[in-house]
């Protein structure tokens, strides 16, 4: 691939990724009164995005081979856990990662 | 003077919120930088993505596009489908987004996965400035992106660091994100679409292609149940 032909594909990643950040916006303007249903969308949607982005995270884990998901299953365990207990989002985080860590490291 | 004070402060506030950000990104981004590296790009590709496309999965993907024969069309139906899930976020930030004057270019440019996640889901303080607070979540993400990745490059695989399972803090930051949405909800109609039309999508689609589908049925499900979604309240 030339340089002129990477600098091409580069743009159309660039390009393409701002379309899909960009056009919601663009469809639906500041200035116009955005439409019921998409409004309505618009609170319904996060919580089913966040359950699809913690899927997308897993998406390669495979439960027949390997380790079968178990240090994946048991650190969202223990995230989850964490923070029922103590709300922090950060202490959370980090006890599921450090103990994620530990398992792929040394466990698995 | 007022000004500079209202900025201070949201830099503070915004701060903590992308903590896990930070590490998260440094650990990819790094991997990105080194992954590209070792396929014999220059730091200033990694460097120079990051900055223009900042979203890390379409730029792993990109390196073998930038390897593999010219083939435009095909980039851009790959990154569009690889894209697409950005045109839920925007829906989603369309009215929280609003009224947020020049800023509002920037927060959409850089409306990744975790730079949405924050910004949709922060309890951002009645008394910090919100277009500040999240252009600032906005910035740090996209510093420690394109600072990792840039560091990455450069250093190659001559950097060895025993950080396996470091990028689990994506998953984590995600997790806590969903329960905290969980506890929100009344009902838990949508969290549950969520999940169950992703598990099911990539039973059938397999992990490189189920997420537009995915957003597909989410859809579908949003507005065939729009009417008990909506009696169930508690959405933000």
């Amino acid at each position: 691939m030339s340089a002129v032909q990477q600098v091409i594909t580069i743009g159309v990643c660039v390009f393409a990724t701002m379309l899909t950040r960009f056009l919601p916006f663009f469809i639906f303007s500041e200035k116009r009164p955005t439409p019921r249903y998409i409004q309505y969308l618009g609170h319904a949607l996060p919580a089913a995005i966040f359950g699809m982005l913690v899927i997308y995270c897993l998406k390669n884990v495979s439960l027949l081979s390997g380790s079968h998901g178990l240090p994946e299953l048991l650190a969202i365990l223990v995230t989850a856990a964490m923070h029922l207990w103590k709300r922090q989002m950060l202490l959370s985080i980090a006890a599921g990662t450090v103990c994620y860590m530990l398992l792929v490291q040394m466990v698995f | 003077m007022q000004q500079k004070g209202m900025r201070r402060r949201a830099l503070a506030a915004a701060f903590p919120y992308t903590i896990p950000i930070f590490a998260g990104f440094w650990f990819l981004g790094m991997t990105y930088g080194i992954y590209m590296n070792v396929s014999g790009f220059g730091f200033w590709y990694p460097m120079l993505m990051s900055l223009t496309i900042f979203g890390g999965s379409l730029e792993f993907v990109a390196v073998s596009m930038l390897l593999a024969p010219f083939a435009p069309l095909q980039t851009f139906l790959m990154a569009l489908m690889i894209q697409a899930r950005h045109l839920f976020y925007g829906i989603a930030m369309l009215e929280k987004y609003k009224n947020t004057g020049w800023k509002r270019f920037y927060l959409i440019f850089g409306l990744c996965d975790e730079t949405f996640s924050i910004n949709c889901a922060a309890q951002i303080p009645p008394d910090i400035d919100r277009g500040w607070f999240m252009f600032f979540v906005t910035l740090l993400d996209q510093i420690y992106w394109v600072s990792g990745s840039t560091i990455g490059g450069l250093v190659g695989s001559l950097f060895t660091f025993n950080t396996e399972g470091l990028d689990f803090v994506m998953t984590a930051m995600f997790t806590v994100i969903f329960l905290e949405q969980w506890r929100k909800e009344k009902k838990h109609y949508t969290a549950l679409i969520g999940i169950g039309a992703s598990v099911v999508c990539l039973l059938i689609f397999g992990p490189d292609s189920f997420l537009v589908p995915t957003m597909a049925v989410i859809l579908g499900l949003l507005t065939i149940f729009r009417k008990p979604v909506e009696r169930a309240g508690g959405l933000i």
